[in-house]
């Protein structure tokens, strides 16, 4: 160390050694990025696979992945839109949120989920058997207690039952929150029902165990230690599957039972 | 702590002799939480080793160059820029293994094993020595982790590296997991007990 320091000389160290790093770490972020961006999308197919119950460790997630048809649906009038005014390959749906054209700004009344802003069009991930849809896989997001959590639903044919769920991205307390992405969590959500008989939405998060017998249709268990984030699941379930969500799109698809290319 | 020493000593010393967990008490946060099984604790040490090797290499190479009075802040740059490096990399490459290892490469940055090494040995001595001593640490830090999450996977989710060795009861076999190994805190425990251990066998370590 030196013996001597002049004043000057701590400043123009930091300054050297701070430009040297900051271009390191710019070098590493932007070289890695077609690579992460890649594993991340491999990462959403396995969930939404996850989600429906597809997941198969042993194969590859673009084999199994290609029988599922991606569409992406106008939310407010639930109609598809035909893939040459927008591919769903190269739609990016968070990017459309906050683009002026694509997304608009919620109010507070509507915004359940508080995700401030919601784009104009989803995307949909359809299982179909010939012509008939078995499983519908959609895109959910909500704030839960620190962060916005992502998730998948599949949905069965019946547009009401739930297939299976998986959370992919957060930044919930590991342990309390974070237990949203426990499979075994997760595995609860099979088999209950989103509507009840008269179409309104009746899913609800119990705190402890949920009931059993027949209002437990509609029930799921609240995470123990976690009851914002719980809040926060609840409210974007009822988000997603209300008005502004896919609830239009449940009502086209009802009407008309087969779905036209 | 500029005593003469060959560099396999400096290796191996950090294990046993002078092991950064059991007897600096470094690094405890991320020994708790990277130890439920022994791929992450494996993924985290490689990691910690990695950091702590080229932070100090860096920080040796420099180490007549950096002012006294910012020392700590540019070593904290050093490491910062690094678990960037690594986070980064794991994305890119290890993509599950980043997701499960989440928000605790990052807080590499704050291990103290890393920043103890800095202040404690790479600012004095050369770069190859602190190269040297940053593995040997690494291999003491990862010895413990992998000593740790060995009893915690074992006897908490029945396996090792994920493989089932005792079938548990909720997977129809007759092994009844113990839960207290699979919450962090157990760590505690354990590390508790390698610390006893170590010191027994050792008793230049005890303090007093």
């Amino acid at each position: 160390m030196a013996e001597e320091e002049s004043l000057a000389r701590p400043f123009y160290t930091v300054l050297i050694l701070a430009f040297v790093c900051s271009a390191l770490v710019a070098g590493a972020a932007v070289g890695l990025r077609p690579q992460q961006e890649a594993n991340r999308d491999i990462d959403r197919k396995k969930h939404i696979l996850y989600a429906a119950g597809l997941y198969d460790p042993a194969k590859s997630i673009p084999e199994m992945f290609a029988p599922i048809e991606t569409r992406v649906v106008e939310l407010a009038t639930g109609e598809f839109v035909p893939e040459d005014i927008i591919r769903p390959e190269t739609y990016r749906q968070l990017k459309a949120a906050l683009s002026e054209d694509m997304g608009r700004a919620l109010n507070k009344e509507e915004d359940l989920a508080r995700v401030r802003r919601l784009e104009k069009y989803s995307l949909v991930y359809l299982v179909k058997d010939g012509e008939e849809i078995r499983q519908i896989v959609l895109p959910v997001r909500g704030k839960g207690l620190w962060s916005t959590m992502y998730a998948y639903v599949a949905l069965d044919g019946d547009l009401t039952t739930i297939r299976g769920v998986s959370f992919y991205e957060h930044g919930e307390t590991p342990g309390l929150g974070g237990e949203v992405e426990n499979p075994r969590w997760q595995g609860k959500w099979h088999g209950k029902k989103l509507y009840n008989e008269q179409g309104g939405f009746s899913l609800k998060f119990a705190k402890g165990e949920a009931a059993t017998e027949a209002a437990g249709l509609h029930e799921i268990d609240g995470l123990s230690g976690a009851t914002l984030t719980t809040k926060g699941v609840d409210k974007l379930m009822e988000f997603w599957f209300g008005d502004h969500g896919f609830k239009p799109l449940f009502a086209r698809l009802k009407n008309s039972k087969t779905i036209k290319g | 702590m500029a005593e003469a020493e060959t560099k396999t000593e400096l290796l191996f010393r950090s294990i046993f002799k002078r092991n950064p967990i059991a007897l600096l008490v470094l690094g405890i946060c991320s020994a708790l939480a990277t130890t439920g099984q022994m791929t992450t604790a494996f993924v985290m040490a490689i990691c910690v080793t990695l950091v702590v090797a080229f932070s100090s290499m860096a920080i040796s190479l420099v180490r007549n160059q950096i002012p006294g009075s910012v020392r700590i802040g540019l070593q904290i740059i050093v490491i910062a820029t690094l678990v960037i490096m690594v986070d980064q990399i794991l994305k890119a490459f290890f993509f599950d293994l980043s997701k499960q290892l989440s928000i605790y490469v990052g807080l590499i940055i704050t291990n103290c094993i890393v920043m103890g090494r800095a202040e404690g040995y790479a600012i004095a001595n050369p770069p190859v020595a602190s190269f040297v001593d940053g593995i040997g640490n690494g291999l003491g830090y990862g010895f413990i982790l992998m000593s740790v999450a060995f009893v915690r996977e074992l006897l908490g989710s029945g396996s090792v590296f994920g493989v089932e060795i005792l079938p548990l009861t909720t997977n129809g076999g007759w092994y009844v997991r113990n839960g207290l190994l699979i919450l962090p805190a157990s760590a505690f425990f354990l590390i508790a007990l390698i610390i006893w251990i170590l010191r027994t066998a050792d008793p230049s370590q005890q303090e007093d």
